[in-house]
């Protein structure tokens, strides 16, 4: 130690001890203030990284579909340089859109590679099955000629103990016409029989008369029409087959009536 | 040989006498003749079956509806059992039975039926008379006198008690309904069959097993045979169901039931009408001509048609007059709604009987060939039938129904003073007997409804 070193060590000394009494003066009197913060640390330099691979987004839209639809799928990636989806989609782009059409509930997988990683994600796309179809309407049946005559016939109706055509009958009698010549043209052995009906106020013995004249006035109106008199026979039922069975005139009327049906 | 002799006795004594027939009005109210039949007795065994005879005898006079029964309590205590009972008084003074103790009160009576019985070769005889003791003497009274036979029992004591009683009907101009039919048409089985029945409605048979729609039954006069109108079924075939085929006549054998030939016309309807008097020619109805039902006649197999009508109306309903098998009464629409005509089976003499109000059906001869029952609307609604009697001759008319129910298809009994008609009273039709002056109904029927009764004389 040299002399100035001495003498400067003497003199730290003294200031030391000063300062120490000092503190110890004070500190009898009161704390010493907190001490200040330390100083921040300093950050450390980033690195210079290269940033891992990230799937920012995959979705299928809908998520849902029937089976013939289609599905969306969007995605954006980040950082990837190489990019694919499987089930035959391939490589893709960072972001984009691709409609699928899967047959079958598809889960569909993103895979996103970099120099730093890589990430994956799934969507699944959900096919439903579709509820079996209905059955086919039933193949509109070919009416039968006999179906076509219940179905679409129509009755002539008569005044009470009368036989005349009346303007309502000839209505129902023309439609008839139409529709027998429809009939027996496709179907060449069909007959067609007239019925003559009666209400149940006349006799027995006088209604089979007058039915069968209400029959025959009904065929006569349907020849001079056009249809052919040989394919129609006539049958009177007089108030053997009544259609309706109450005592009163609108039942009266519904038995006095010319019918068709089906011959043999 | 001693059977022979009374054969022979019984025969002559028979046909010495010359039997009075007793005409009346028919279907005036109170006419009923009046009688006296005072309980037979019967000679050692035959006793023991007068009970059932006495009330057999009483039944039939008292059903035949031609008499006033007198009460057997006003009976004299003197009953002649043989015309040779009878004691003219003397000087006032009783001796035995006479005529006066029936003729005068409190008897009252114009007609007395008397007798005995007995057994005879282990048979039981029937010795009866009938008197009209308004007259002088026995003798001059006599008006049937007559021995039955039938065997020791109560059927054969039945037996003879009807045919006595149909005897003193035959005197007063009506034929007794014993062994009578009447043959209707009932749907009881789900299907309008034919029936037939006493005429009390016992003993109801079926007769016709067709299953289609069977109506319109008449009977042959000699009782043989019975046409009806059926729609004859046809079997289903490929794609159709069974169906009734056209109105068609069908004759059947009353005697075996059988089915018999009968050739219907080519018309879309064929209806039986009536028989002819000889049982061997049919009255029917067809629309053979233009589709118009007319009335022909044919032969019993349908052969020999021979055109009635002619007109452009409907006709049905031909009924021949069984008196003279000449003239027919019928329905016809020739002058608007339906109403009985009468003509001659030439086609001459054509008469509307009624006067045009209404619907009128349903004609049937009385077996006088005088009389026709029929149906008639007159004063009522259409459908709402009465049964009326006209006299032909004077058309004057007896309305024996008065708007009970719905009255139709009126038939004369053989014995010319009873009706069956059908007639719908509740929800059924129904078939009943009724006299000619309008008493004494009587219902036959109650299963199903049942209509067109017609009545039969039967085999004879």
């Amino acid at each position: 130690m040299t002399a100035s070193q001495r003498m400067h060590a003497s003199r730290f000394a003294a200031t030391l001890l000063a300062l120490m009494t000092l503190m110890l003066i004070q500190g009898c009197k009161k704390k010493p203030p907190p001490p200040p913060p330390p100083p921040p640390a300093t950050a450390p330099a980033p690195a210079p990284v290269i940033a891992k691979p990230a799937i920012n987004n995959f979705s299928a839209e809908p998520s849902t579909i029937e089976k013939g639809q289609s599905s969306t799928l969007s995605w954006s990636i980040s950082n990837a340089t190489d990019m694919s989806i499987d089930h035959g989609i391939g490589a893709v782009q960072s972001s984009g859109s691709r409609q699928v059409f899967p047959t079958t509930t598809t889960t569909y997988t993103l895979t996103a590679n970099g120099p730093s990683g890589s990430d994956t994600r799934s969507v699944t796309v959900n096919v439903t099955t579709p509820p079996p179809p209905p059955p086919p309407p039933p193949s509109e049946p070919k009416l039968s000629s006999a179906e076509m005559l219940q179905r679409q016939s129509q009755d002539a109706f008569f005044d009470y103990d009368k036989s005349d055509i009346r303007a309502d009958a000839r209505d129902a009698l023309t439609t008839d016409a139409t529709l027998l010549k429809q009939i027996f043209a496709q179907d060449p052995n069909f007959t067609v029989i007239v019925e003559g009906h009666c209400d149940e106020r006349g006799s027995a013995e006088y209604n089979l008369a007058l039915g069968d004249r209400r029959a025959t006035a009904a065929k006569d109106f349907l020849v001079q029409l056009g249809v052919s008199g040989d394919r129609i026979k006539t049958i009177s039922y007089g108030k053997e087959r009544p259609q309706c069975t109450e005592a009163n005139e609108e039942c009266w009327q519904k038995n006095r009536r010319a019918h068709l049906s089906a011959g043999q | 040989m001693r059977i022979r002799i009374l054969i022979l006795a019984i025969t002559s004594w028979a046909l010495l006498l010359a039997q009075p027939q007793i005409n009346r009005d028919i279907g005036k109210p109170g006419e009923k003749f009046p009688l006296a039949v005072p309980d037979l007795r019967g000679a050692g065994d035959a006793q023991q079956f007068m009970s059932a005879f006495n009330n057999t005898l009483w039944n039939e006079l008292q059903g035949s509806g031609q008499f006033k029964l007198i009460p057997k309590t006003f009976y004299p205590t003197q009953i002649p059992q043989q015309p040779a009972d009878f004691r003219p008084p003397v000087n006032g003074r009783n001796q035995g039975p006479w005529l006066t103790d029936w003729s005068g009160p409190p008897v009252n009576t114009n007609y007395l039926a008397f007798g005995y019985t007995a057994t005879q070769n282990g048979q039981l005889v029937l010795y009866g008379w009938l008197d009209d003791v308004r007259q002088a003497n026995p003798s001059s009274a006599q008006l049937l006198a007559k021995v039955y036979l039938g065997s020791l029992d109560e059927a054969g004591a039945k037996k003879v008690a009807q045919e006595f009683a149909a005897d003193i009907l035959k005197i007063f101009g009506a034929g007794s309904l014993m062994g009578t039919r009447i043959y209707f048409v009932s749907d009881r089985t789900g299907h309008k069959e034919i029936w037939s029945m006493n005429y009390d409605g016992s003993d109801q048979k079926q007769f016709t097993a067709y299953r289609t729609i069977t109506n319109f039954p008449v009977v042959s006069p000699d009782g043989t045979k019975i046409a009806f109108t059926t729609y004859p079924m046809r079997a289903a075939s490929a794609g159709h169901p069974a169906t009734e085929g056209q109105p068609r006549i069908y004759l059947h054998s009353l005697e075996t039931g059988r089915k018999l030939v009968y050739l219907n016309q080519d018309a879309s309807m064929n209806a039986a009408s009536d028989f002819m008097p000889d049982s061997q020619h049919l009255l029917i109805y067809s629309t053979l001509a233009g589709g118009v039902s007319q009335i022909y006649m044919t032969d019993i197999d349908g052969g020999g048609l021979r055109r009635i009508t002619n007109t452009r109306s409907l006709e049905v309903e031909a009924k021949v007059n069984p008196k003279t098998g000449a003239d027919i009464v019928f329905t016809s629409g020739r002058s608007g709604t339906p109403q009985i005509y009468r003509m001659n089976l030439d086609g001459t003499d054509v008469a509307r009987l009624t006067d045009g109000e209404g619907d009128a059906v349903n004609p049937s001869w009385n077996p006088d060939g005088a009389h026709v029952a029929f149906a008639w609307t007159r004063g009522f609604e259409p459908g709402n039938f009465n049964i009326f009697i006209m006299d032909v001759a004077t058309q004057q008319l007896v309305q024996l129904t008065h708007g009970a129910g719905r009255n139709e298809n009126p038939s004369w009994a053989p014995d010319g003073v009873h009706v069956v008609f059908s007639s719908k009273r509740g929800s059924t039709t129904q078939i009943y007997t009724i006299l000619a002056d309008g008493t004494d109904l009587h219902q036959l029927t109650t299963q199903g409804n049942n209509i067109k009764p017609v009545w039969s004389k039967g085999t004879q």
